[in-house]
């Protein structure tokens, strides 16, 4: 398989320094960013693209994963618009029908040129917290068309000649809330491609460019051996399997992931034939996403592969335009990247779940629940959005439980700190804790869910949210127990509130002393409950996550309690087991 | 005789350096460490240099006791009383997984669910007391606690950097109740936001506290009763020193010190030599350590996570470490692509040329197939190496798959893994917007300068400094580094609502605390000095840039310059249209202490004789494509003032220097090899 012309340890200083360079544009758009959701968060991304076919080249560490499979779909929607892109050209675009995931996530494409020659595209994308239209945050749950979700930007020009055109910007920040903090986030992004611009020079300089390039391909090559050489451990044939969102907002019928996945050799065909038609609200996903969600799915299943377009090579996926995965315009879809993507990512784990069990955990949470709630300040005298996504658990694995409050997995988000929330909001917290009870049961059981409820401390505001497992919770696997589904519930006056469609609602107006709760799933239970380690569960019941009573009826586990002390009742365990115990 | 000593405790060795302060004389001593109680090795260490104690005039002392016990998670029962609806936030962290793709990993906080009690009483950000304190449910959660078996408390209440009253009042409570003195509050630790990271880094002293105190007491015990007149003296994270009653008090300090001790060391010694601008690069058997020193000054940093899930947030001298080291492992993934560690051979079975077991090609087995080691003998195995089972090694398992005959095989291996290296050099210069091309290269550790010419020639450095000892300069860095205390105060304020006065009180009360801690500490120090820097950023941004304050010139003007000077700099943008806020002020009072001179050193340990003397023979070395005859040197007998081209090869007790061709070597006053890489 070696190639003769191909030096080996030249090929590995070359990945490394691709995935480097990505890196540090990561990082330099991370520290300079102004929205905590980017730069706390990090929900964001930068990538280095094929000149013309807008293939990923590489991609960094610590990308947002859903990002890292939209972004190259992004780029050639970029180049399809504008083939013959200059030096200093930036093309910014956040249309979610070309190439994006929801208006928030913007993206900026900049073509790389060395000696006068276009060698590459540089681009990122960073979730903005604002793009005008209805709700503040972007996440409206009743839009039933992408105009009222807020401002569309197809690929236009940003930058022309190194020259950025001031009157776009002024038209763009026109329709945002709090536009000087866009202003920061869209220099942060500028700064990011600068960084990149820099540091790919650099290697160019030492490698020269046709070298570079050289490798490139040769990475890309092996990318996709490696990848047919993982497909070709699942065993041939075709799996299926459903997943389920609690409704779009606006009606109340669930919507459909149908998924049927065939291996053939070194082959996976995805067919989402049979998943529902486009829904009212925002809760559709676009090609991209579902692709995206796809590969994240993939990448989580064998992490090892390295990101390039090698590895979307050995992949087919179809995506009938008649579903709600492969919407098109003026279809609503703020809440295809968070949502609707977790919910294909399920899809493909409960295919691949069946082909290969030692790879794939239960379902996870699967939702982050997008908060969001804004007002003005009297205090501080101005006006805000915060913004909060929340964590739940993973679901138990082949070789152990769930991590409890672990982030979404298509993102890497982390939470911003109570301390810096309490600072910058006027609300306050009256707890965040572990939500008790949420984990699904299992021989290795679900992490669990977080919990958290903030009070409006002075002002009005109103909030929104978006979130989803409030009627389908995650389920278990190979005889492991389903976890809690999401709570929302409001109390305005004393009095609670909940949204008719559990997960989902706009404009819920509250007042000083108001409440807003959240309560989040665990992850669902792998293999059978009554064969986990009584200890185990004792353990989890002297840490209060769950009661006695779940230790019996969920595990069959018979505790019995002196005073503090609390101990295995182990004739009587072995009797409620039926004489199963490990 | 008055011996100055220091002594650095790693994962494989313990040493020890021995100074006779009034002629110079060295010794040393590498001894196994004793990881079930270090105090052993401490005390063979100790023995090994054959010193008559009663004359030890000073003692330093690096331990990774505290380091290990968090890493293994078998530091003290510890419970935690906290702000009521906030126990699980050193369980909850900040909502991560160990890594970006596969949802597997699992995180044990440090102190378990049952033993965090929640009590009444809360403050919002700017410190106001929103409900009081209920100091009768702290009492009842104390009483709690020790019925739970909990040996050390944890005392963290949200918002207490900004009104630390509630803490201090529990913290009064305990020392009341307490069984004994083990009580940690988190604004004592830490007087920063961000609940995560405070709790986490007290947390982490809270739960090393009575396993370093038992550690240092026994060995204080030890050593007066073999009559050391002198009290043992703890190296820092931050690369000063503390007595040994803080170390018990603020453990948490001594996580990572060793590393930061070999940073101090090459600072002190580069510096001397005429080099103020250094990258720092200690390479052992499994992991290499990148530190950077600028204007003469190691830079530290605020923002480290020691594992997955464990902020520490204290003030550490900055290293980034990666797995690359002599014992790093080369394979091919399953794409065919040559890799090389993380995974190491370790000291058992070790590299194939320790003979010892080891089957797998490794760094070292490349250095001995390229001529680079000694093939005859190394300093860690007494027997002749097999040359040609390392062969056969990398013939089979990189050569064949690859078309690679063996030495090129090896010479990939190289190639790759001194990539790796370069790479973490990058990341940690060009992230500050540091050019490594402007700063010399400090090679040690015990394979460091087998890959510090070729780093350097890798990356464009010019200069490459070899100190005299290299296999222990972490033990030497403990003997130099000064008193050192940090402290931070946030304050979370746009820059155009200060007060000057209030930000002067800060730094002031800053400044006493320090120098009430130097004069209780009772080290012997020549002078004091305070440092003071801001945390700013604009508003609305979370991350922050932190410049050094000029107290002469504390106002608001200066310190917008600062920011927007900072910002230029590091990332090429101007956001002087937003709003500069101060987020933090901190101050680090170093009590300084009496020099070293090394030159005494080497003319004490030099073994006399002429450069002809000094050349004990010439080997093959592969360099670039060929084989060079290369003269090997012994070190000790390198008169200084000697000058010499490149390649060479330096042979001393702890390490083997490699010098590339093309090269011009200076032997300087203080024995260091300055190398300049045309």
């Amino acid at each position: 398989m070696a190639n003769l012309n191909i030096d080996p340890a030249t090929l590995t200083v070359m990945e490394n320094a691709l995935r480097q360079i990505v890196d540090e544009m990561d990082l330099a758009l991370e520290r300079a960013a102004f929205n905590p959701v980017m730069s706390q968060a990090r929900d964001r991304a930068n990538g280095i693209y094929h000149k013309t076919t807008g293939e990923v080249v590489a991609q960094g560490d610590t990308g947002l994963p859903i990002f890292v499979g939209v972004m190259q779909y992004a780029v050639q929607s970029a180049l399809e618009a504008f083939p013959d892109l200059e030096e200093g050209d930036v093309v910014i675009l956040n249309d979610p029908y070309c190439g994006g995931t929801h208006l928030m996530d913007v993206k900026l494409v900049r073509p790389f040129f060395y000696n006068g020659r276009r060698f590459a595209c540089l681009a990122n994308c960073g979730h903005w917290t604002d793009i005008g239209g209805n709700v503040p945050g972007g996440f409206g749950v009743r839009a039933t068309e992408i105009i009222q979700e807020g401002v569309r930007i197809p690929p236009i020009l940003l930058a022309r000649n190194g020259v950025i055109r001031e009157d776009i910007l002024t038209l763009l920040f026109a329709n945002m809330r709090v536009p000087e903090e866009r202003r920061g986030d869209l220099q942060a992004q500028f700064a990011a491609l600068n960084v990149g611009a820099e540091r790919l020079r650099g290697l160019l300089d030492k490698y020269g460019d046709s070298e570079v390039e050289r490798y490139m391909d040769e990475l890309r090559e092996r990318s996709e051996t490696q990848m047919r050489a993982y497909i070709r451990e699942i065993p041939d044939g075709i799996y299926r399997s459903e997943a389920f969102l609690d409704s779009d907002g606006i009606e109340p019928a669930p919507i459909r992931v149908a998924l049927s996945v065939t291996v053939a050799d070194d082959t996976l065909d995805f067919d989402f034939s049979g998943s529902s038609a486009p829904v009212k609200g925002p809760l559709n996903g676009t090609l991209s996403v579902t692709f995206a969600a796809v590969f994240v799915a993939l990448k989580h299943i064998f992490p090892e592969v390295p990101i390039n377009a090698g590895i979307f090579r050995p992949v087919r996926i179809n995506v009938p335009e008649d579903t709600f995965l492969n919407a098109k315009y003026p279809r609503a879809v703020s809440g295809s990247s968070a949502e609707v993507s977790l919910r294909v990512v399920d899809a493909v784990f409960g295919c691949l779940g069946q082909a290969v069990p030692d790879r794939v955990p239960a379902n996870s949470f699967g939702s982050v629940a997008n908060f969001t709630i804004s007002g003005y300040d009297p205090e501080q005298r101005k006006p805000y959005i915060m913004f909060r996504f929340s964590g739940g658990g993973y679901g138990g694995h082949a070789s152990g439980d769930g991590l409890t409050n672990a982030n979404s997995p298509i993102g890497a988000s982390r939470t911003t700190p109570i301390e810096i929330l309490e600072q910058q909001y006027p609300i306050l917290f009256d707890y965040y804790r572990i939500r008790e009870r949420s984990a699904g049961a299992g021989e290795w059981r679900g992490g669990f869910g977080s919990e958290w409820q903030i009070r409006l401390a002075r002002g009005e505001a109103v909030s929104s949210v978006l979130g989803d497992r409030g009627r389908f919770p995650p389920t278990g696997l190979h005889g492991g127990g389903e976890a809690l589904p999401t709570v929302v519930e409001y109390r305005r006056g004393g009095a609670p509130y909940r949204p008719e469609h559990t997960t989902k609602d706009e404009g819920v107006v509250l007042r000083d002393g108001d409440t807003a709760r959240i309560s989040m799933p665990g992850g669902g239970g792998f293999g059978n409950p009554f064969r986990r380690d009584p200890h185990k569960v004792l353990k989890d019941v002297t840490n209060g996550l769950i009661t006695i009573e779940d230790a019996n009826t969920q595990y069959g586990v018979v505790l019995t309690t002196d005073r503090d002390a609390c101990r295995i009742d182990e004739a009587a365990t072995r009797q409620a087991r039926g004489g199963r115990v490990p | 005789m008055t011996y100055h000593i220091g002594v650095d405790i790693g994962g494989t060795f313990t040493d020890t350096i021995c100074i006779d302060s009034e002629n110079g004389e060295v010794r040393l001593s590498k001894v196994p460490s004793t990881p079930e109680n270090q105090a052993t090795g401490f005390l063979n260490g100790l023995s090994a240099t054959a010193i008559a104690l009663p004359d030890i005039s000073w003692l330093v002392h690096g331990t990774t006791v505290g380091t290990n016990a968090t890493l293994e998670r078998n530091g003290a029962a510890c419970g935690m009383i906290t702000t009521r609806g906030f126990r699980d936030i050193l369980e909850l962290g900040r909502r991560e997984r160990p890594q970006l793709f596969g949802l597997f990993g699992e995180f044990r906080p440090l102190i378990p669910r049952d033993r965090r009690v929640e009590v009444t009483g809360r403050l919002n950000a700017k410190g106001e007391v929103l409900e009081d304190l209920d100091e009768r449910e702290v009492e009842e959660a104390i009483r709690t606690l020790q019925a739970r078996g909990c040996e050390s408390l944890l005392i963290g209440f949200l918002h207490s950097y900004a009104n630390s009253s509630h803490e201090e009042r529990a913290a009064a409570i305990a020392a009341r109740l307490w069984h004994n003195p083990y009580v940690t509050t988190s604004s004592d630790i830490l007087g920063e936001f961000r609940e995560v990271e405070r709790f986490g880094t007290a947390a982490v002293n809270a739960y090393i506290q009575p396993k370093i105190h038992r550690y240092v007491s026994r060995l204080r015990d030890s050593l007066r009763d073999a009559g050391v007149p002198r009290d043992l003296v703890i190296m820092q994270a931050n690369g000063g020193i503390m007595s040994v009653d803080m170390a018990c008090r603020r453990s948490v300090s001594t996580v990572l010190s060793g590393p930061a001790a070999g940073v101090i060391a090459a600072s002190y010694i580069s510096r001397l030599a005429g080099y103020r601008n250094v990258i720092t690069c200690d390479m052992g058997g499994t992991s290499f350590d990148v530190g950077m020193i600028v204007n003469g000054e190691p830079i530290v940093t605020g923002d480290r996570d020691l594992d997955f899930g464990l902020p520490m947030r204290i003030p550490i001298i900055d290293i980034h470490t990666i797995g690359a080291g002599g014992g790093s492992i080369a394979h091919l993934n399953e794409a065919g692509i040559l890799k090389v560690g993380p995974a190491s051979a370790g000291a058992v079975p070790g590299p194939i040329a320790y003979g010892r077991g080891g089957e797998r090609p490794t760094v070292t087995d490349a250095n001995v197939m390229l001529g680079r080691l000694s093939s005859e003998r190394l300093l860690a195995v007494s027997d002749a190496i097999d040359r040609d089972k390392i062969m056969k090694a990398f013939g089979d398992t990189i050569g064949a798959p690859l078309g690679l005959a063996p030495t090129q095989a090896a010479t990939a291996v190289l190639r790759v893994i001194n990539d790796a290296m370069a790479g973490a050099i990058r990341a940690v210069s060009l992230q500050r917007g540091l050019d490594p091309r402007e700063f010399a290269i400090f090679a040690f550790g015990g394979a460091g300068p087998l890959h510090g010419v070729a780093l350097a020639r890798e990356l464009g450095v010019p200069t490459v400094i070899v100190p005299y000892v290299p296999g222990i300069t972490c033990a030497l860095g403990c003997i130099v580094a000064d008193v050192r205390h940090d402290f931070t105060q946030t304050v979370s304020r746009a820059v155009d609502d200060l007060a000057e006065e209030d930000l002067a009180a800060i730094l002031a009360r800053h400044r006493k605390a320090g120098e009430e801690i130097l004069h209780h500490d009772q080290v012997p120090i020549e002078r004091t000095e305070v440092l003071h820097f801001a945390d700013m950023q604009y508003e609305g941004q979370t991350y922050t840039v932190r410049v050094q304050l000029d107290p002469a010139a504390l106002n608001v003007a200066a310190l917008r310059d600062r920011l927007a000077k900072a910002y230029q700099e590091r990332f090429g943008i101007t956001l002087t249209q937003y709003r500069p806020k101060l987020t933090n002020l901190r101050t680090t009072v170093v009590g300084i202490r009496p020099s070293l001179d090394l030159k005494r050193i080497v003319a004490a340990t030099q073994k006399p004789g002429s450069f002809d003397e000094a050349v004990i023979g010439h080997r093959d070395v592969w360099f670039d494509e060929s084989w060079v005859n290369t003269p090997i040197y012994d070190r000790a007998k390198l008169p200084t003032g000697t000058r010499l081209s490149g390649p060479a090869i330096f042979n001393q007790m702890d390490t083997t220097t490699v010098v590339e061709p093309n090269t011009e070597i200076v032997v300087d006053d203080f024995g260091n090899l300055i190398i300049k890489v045309n």
